[in-house]
């Protein structure tokens, strides 16, 4: 009885898996891009500051920083900016 | 006769060609390796190109590549008779089909998963991939108007369709929430959303809802191809996860619900086929049968639609280059099945041959009323379900089916306008709510322009968009042709496929421009020269590339 309990229970973590590829599968591009623009312009909220644009959350954004310092590197390219465009931080 | 020989006959057809046919495909003329790294794994980002198990993979690209046009084509082609329209299903889909989506994924994972349009580039060259170009954008601007006429024609003749048709896109904004904002287990959801759509589905015919004859002056066929085209640029400007991506989901599940039920019912029932093996009776003005079969049925036998999904994503997902036999070759069986289901629905589901005769008393009046009528009286004698629930099932399925493919094709509309904009630095055109409107508006104008106030124009242009979907078939097949020249591979398992729709494409549209000339339709007249001259185009282009080939491969030997 437990073995095929836990058979079943297997088979339904199998089936949910599947089912969830099939779901995503077909859009799983689309919004991977969008969910990386969205934090494009997240970065971009927490960066302006040091690229002058006025921010009045900037406390907060400061914070933040260091958390996505990881990626920076990736995002400034993609914006197009071959080098880091700040002067006290260079990744490249 | 019994439709289960049919039935039998069909699908064994098929699953004989699945093991064999697609089995030496594999091994003697694509040259399938296993070893092959797939630009899944070798440009692998977890964005476009992710391996993906081959059941799934098979499912997404299925469901992708099934519309409304494997119902529609074969429905109205049984005007000829049962037997021309199934030998073209089954043998189009063994040996044409397959073939042509197989090695159509197989090609682009050769070439870093590119698409057919690029990869005609750089195969065949740049004029090609002009016409390519041109082919394409036609292709989506007559799905887009052909299948909002079949919807509104759906939604006038089953008003308890409305319900269900409409009601399935509030079922598909809740599961998206429920999926993304809530994080909900998708096998639950699953289940209850295929509850509240069958649900739906059974409250409709009690709840039916008509459109006035007449608003602000317009027909209630032309409101409804209004609305349908608000809505599908609506859906096509919002985020994928919030409307398409659950939506296409329960249909897809829906389609497999739906497919297992006119099976069984089928088999249950025993019905037999009414109509004639070849009709000898035609109605008046019915066209001649060749060249006009081979492009009727499009999807179900061979579409070059298939080619745009087969190297757009599917490829970019393969996880071994031996599963495009699965995905690719029995993706197309998948659909030849529902083309089959089609062909029986119409063919078996009256009472006799007079009732046939009644329905078919034109060439293009059965279609989809034909396969959602006759359906419903094989599902209601051999399930025992409501014939009107029956009936209003069918028209959901072919609905929902012509619906997503609408979302989709106007979406991509949008994007080659966009495209547009950028290359010829027009701003407001590249921004994503004017390109929208144009492509609405581009679908309106065959709507109404061909078809007058109603908007029919999209079922007029039907076999207009047979001859273009073939042409983009013709194009990818040529592609793979010039690359198993390259490989020194036999080229005649492509090669007669290719040179058989091009001549019956020719054929058909030399025929179609003398009607439209005759008939005085100027509209028709000036599209049917378009894609003609698209078609002597690609034919000019085919020998001239397969020349060039052969030459280099009898100089490097």
């Amino acid at each position: 009885m437990k073995e095929t309990l836990s058979k079943l229970k297997f088979w339904y973590q199998k089936a949910g898996e599947l089912g969830a590829q099939y779901y995503n599968a077909p859009y799983r591009a689309a919004i991977a891009r969008a969910k990386r623009e969205e934090d494009d312009l997240f970065m971009l909220l927490v960066f302006s500051e040091m690229m002058g644009v006025p921010n009045p959350a900037s406390w907060y954004c400061l914070e933040l920083q260091p958390l996505l310092l990881e990626r920076f590197h990736d995002w400034h390219q993609r914006m197009g900016m071959e080098h880091s465009p700040l002067d006290n931080f260079r990744c490249c | 006769m019994s439709a289960i020989v049919l039935l039998v006959l069909g699908l064994g057809g098929m699953a004989l060609g699945y093991f064999f046919y697609s089995r030496f495909i594999a091994n003697h003329i694509y040259k399938l390796d296993e070893n092959f790294k797939t630009p899944a794994h070798e440009m692998e980002d977890g964005v476009d190109f992710v391996p993906t198990n081959k059941f799934v993979l098979w499912g997404h690209h299925f469901t992708s590549v099934a519309g409304a046009a494997p119902i529609v084509g074969p429905a109205i082609a049984v005007i000829w008779g049962w037997l021309p329209a199934f030998l073209w299903v089954t043998l189009g889909t063994i040996f044409f089909a397959g073939v042509h989506d197989f090695g159509a994924i197989w090609a682009s994972i050769r070439n870093r998963a590119k698409s057919v349009g690029s990869l005609t580039g750089e195969v065949v060259g740049k004029r090609a991939r002009a016409v390519f170009m041109i082919v394409i954008f036609l292709v989506l601007l007559m799905v887009n108007a052909v299948f909002g006429v079949v919807i509104a024609k759906l939604l006038i003749n089953n008003p308890g369709a409305v319900v269900p048709v409409w009601g399935a896109v509030a079922v598909a904004l809740v599961i998206g929430q429920l999926i993304y904002r809530f994080k909900f287990n998708l096998a639950w959801v699953s289940l209850i959303g295929i509850i509240v759509l069958y649900g739906l589905i059974y409250v409709g015919p009690s709840m039916p809802i008509t459109l006035p004859d007449s608003t602000f002056g317009l027909s209630a066929s032309a409101s409804w191809i209004l609305l349908l085209f608000l809505y599908a640029a609506i859906a096509s400007l919002l985020p994928v996860w919030m409307l398409l991506q659950p939506r296409d989901y329960i249909n897809g599940l829906q389609l497999f619900v739906g497919l297992i039920l006119l099976y069984a019912a089928v088999i249950i029932a025993n019905p037999s086929v009414v109509a004639p093996m070849i009709n000898m009776d035609l109605p008046a003005n019915t066209p001649s049968m060749v060249p006009l079969l081979f492009v009727t049925i499009a999807c179900g036998a061979i579409s070059g639609f298939h080619g745009l999904v087969a190297s757009g994503t599917t490829s970019k997902q393969l996880n071994k280059e031996t599963d495009a036999r699965f995905v690719g070759y029995f993706g197309a069986v998948g659909e030849g099945a529902l083309a089959l289901a089609a062909i029986i629905a119409a063919t078996a589901g009256f009472a006799s041959l007079a009732d046939w005769q009644a329905v078919y008393s034109a060439f293009g009046k059965g279609g989809v009323l034909a396969f959602v009528n006759g359906g419903a009286t094989i599902l209601h004698a051999g399930t025992g379900i409501d014939a009107a629930v029956a009936s209003t099932m069918l028209t959901v399925m072919a609905a929902l089916f012509a619906g997503t493919t609408m979302d989709t094709g106007l979406r991509l509309q949008r994007y080659i306008f966009q495209e547009w904009g950028e290359i010829y630095n027009i701003k407001w055109m590249g921004k994503a709510l004017p390109a929208t409107l144009l492509a609405v508006a581009s679908c309106l104008v065959l709507a109404f322009g061909a078809g007058g106030a109603d908007g029919s124009g999209g079922l007029l242009i039907w076999p207009l968009f047979g001859t273009t979907n073939q042409l983009l078939a013709g194009l990818t097949l040529l592609v793979i042709t010039v690359m198993l020249v390259r490989r020194k591979s036999p080229t005649i398992y492509t090669l007669a496929p290719l040179v058989f729709l091009l001549v019956m494409t020719l054929a058909a549209l030399l025929l179609q421009l003398k009607g439209f000339y005759d008939q005085q339709k100027w509209f028709l007249l000036g599209l049917d020269i378009v894609v003609l001259v698209a078609a002597i185009l690609v034919t000019l282009e085919c020998a001239a590339a397969l020349k060039d080939e052969k030459r280099k491969a009898a100089e490097a030997e």
